[in-house]
């Protein structure tokens, strides 16, 4: 059971091996492993959605602006805008996913899924499904557990941080959780969610993480509302059983290469991309601290 | 291989945005510093080192350090406010930025805490994910998560303690998961930090706090509670 979350490939058998589904493993795992119960998970999870949902109002509600002023109140301008560029539902997706990652950016309340940069990402998509399709939160948190799993097997193969695999590890992932979980409560079977998965991350592949002046808000917050549609139209494609034509497994594994071999100035470290440019730097140069004492190379220092 | 994570790692934990290193950890930070002090500081000399240096205001680190010198936890909404609460409830903060600090981990803060007469030094690092070490306290090597039942005891450096300390612990059915000593130098004040899988009866640190040859002991259960 140690191994189960080791790849899909695996985890599929596994479920049929024992005639079990996705998110039954998943409470599985987590009792053997974590000595959890499954009303502890439960609780867990419930108790994130339930945040999740806040943060989302939070965002929608309140005043939104960081402490570089690059993030400002941008949720509640989509939500209220008159015209929806495809349906009112898509409008309320976006700003949704906008919303809680503001909330992020904005020393708010998140949850961290799987991280706290991809953190508007399954708040935007699962508010938006369980209203648009009349879910009960009991759907949506088996939906959560299939994320966990699918984070799981990411975290295994590839990376969910930003400084070692980029914003594809990061948001990617966040969105393949998303789709997995869309598929799950629309009522997919294993190969339609784990090719949702697949396809959510050959469209995520290759996303470097550039964030302006170091901070957690250009281009993360307009990055979560991307990754949230893409969870949507992966989802779409999958439930037509639209084949991914490279496993779900691979897709990881070409992720992780691309992970290792992306050069360290788009990993988090601000040296590259959005973060090198003109305004990024000038932005970085206006927000970042300039008043530092830097200690001389080769002084002995105290400590 | 490092251990699994767990469903509650990859939906969780619920925090306090931006970023699980210079909000949650540095909020976990504070609280050691603040349980190492004994009480709520009066005055709070911060200073935050290389990579932390330029992005504390930022990413709100600033903030969070304060949030943990107030007892805030990591999710606690209030951590956007400790500027203002510190201010108002009589903690004195200075910042200071220090940058090529080569010695320390990229996100390094170094807390100096007065309350009375009562000084404390502490050192922390934010490593990631919320996770934290305090590499120094009191001028001593600590080396501690704070995420287990932690004792920490400062005591002469005298011949069989470490022994005796330990044969005290696991009477009290304690067992003991990692343990550092380090001494200013030979027969002067040692510094034994002891992390455990379990926490300890108020009994058994009064008992240690009154042998002659302790000076202090301190005991920080898991940080988050």
């Amino acid at each position: 059971m140690a191994f189960l979350f080791d790849s899909f490939e695996g985890w599929k058998q596994y479920c049929e091996e024992h005639n079990k589904s996705l998110h039954e493993t998943v409470l599985a795992f987590e009792a053997e492993q974590k000595g959890r119960t499954k009303d502890e998970v439960w609780a867990h999870l419930s108790n994130a959605y339930h945040v999740m949902k806040d943060a989302v109002e939070t965002g929608l509600h309140e005043d939104m602006q960081s402490q570089s002023g690059m993030i400002n109140n941008g949720a509640k301008k989509v939500f209220n805008y008159p015209t929806p560029v495809l349906s009112p539902e898509f409008q309320r997706l976006i700003s949704r996913a906008l919303a809680a990652k503001e909330v992020n950016s904005c020393m708010g309340r998140v949850v961290a899924a799987p991280t706290a940069g991809a953190s508007g990402i399954l708040p935007g998509t699962m508010y938006t499904l369980q209203e648009i399709h009349q879910l009960d939160d009991e759907q949506i948190i088996e939906g959560l557990l299939i994320g966990a799993g699918i984070a799981l097997i990411i975290e295994q193969k590839a990376s969910l941080a930003g400084a070692v695999g980029g914003c594809q590890a990061e948001t990617g992932s966040a969105a393949a959780m998303a789709s997995g979980a869309i598929v799950h409560c629309l009522g997919g079977n294993i190969d339609q969610v784990f090719n949702a998965v697949a396809t959510t991350i050959q469209c995520m592949l290759g996303l470097v993480c550039d964030p302006v002046a170091g901070l957690v808000e250009v281009p993360c917050v307009v990055r979560n509302a991307s990754a949230s549609a893409i969870a949507f139209s992966s989802a779409q494609i999958a439930l037509a059983n639209v084949n991914a034509v490279i496993p779900v497994d691979e897709c990881v594994e070409a992720m992780g290469e691309i992970g290792q071999s992306m050069e360290a100035r788009y990993k988090e470290t601000a040296l590259g991309g959005l973060a090198a440019t003109r305004t990024g730097q000038a932005i970085s140069k206006r927000v970042l601290i300039q008043d530092i004492e830097m200690l001389p190379d080769e002084e002995q220092q105290e400590g | 291989m490092s251990e699994r994570s767990s469903v509650f790692d990859m939906i969780g934990p619920v925090m306090i945005g931006p970023s699980s290193s210079h909000t949650a950890g540095v909020v976990r930070i504070g609280r050691v510093a603040r349980r190492v002090l004994g009480k709520q500081p009066d005055e709070a000399q911060i200073t935050f080192y290389n990579s932390f240096a330029r992005t504390y205001e930022g990413h709100g680190s600033n903030r969070a350090i304060l949030a943990g010198l107030l007892d805030f936890k990591t999710d606690d909404v209030r951590i956007k406010q400790a500027l203002d609460i510190a201010k108002e409830e009589g903690l004195k903060y200075n910042f200071r930025s220090v940058g090529n600090a080569s010695v320390f981990h990229p996100n390094t803060v170094k807390l100096e805490l007065t309350a009375g007469e009562r000084k404390v030094e502490v050192i922390g690092e934010s490593l990631g994910g919320g996770v934290i070490r305090i590499p120094k306290l009191n001028g001593f090597t600590a080396n501690f998560s704070a995420a287990h039942h932690t004792l920490i005891i400062t005591a002469k450096d005298v011949k069989g303690s470490i022994a005796f300390i330990s044969n005290v612990l696991a009477n009290d059915n304690c067992n003991i998961a990692t343990m550092s000593v380090s001494r200013k130098g030979k027969n002067d004040l040692a510094c034994l930090v002891i992390e455990m899988d379990s926490g300890i009866q108020p009994i058994v640190q009064q008992y240690l706090s009154h042998l002659d040859w302790v000076q202090e002991v301190l005991y920080i259960p898991d940080i988050d509670f």
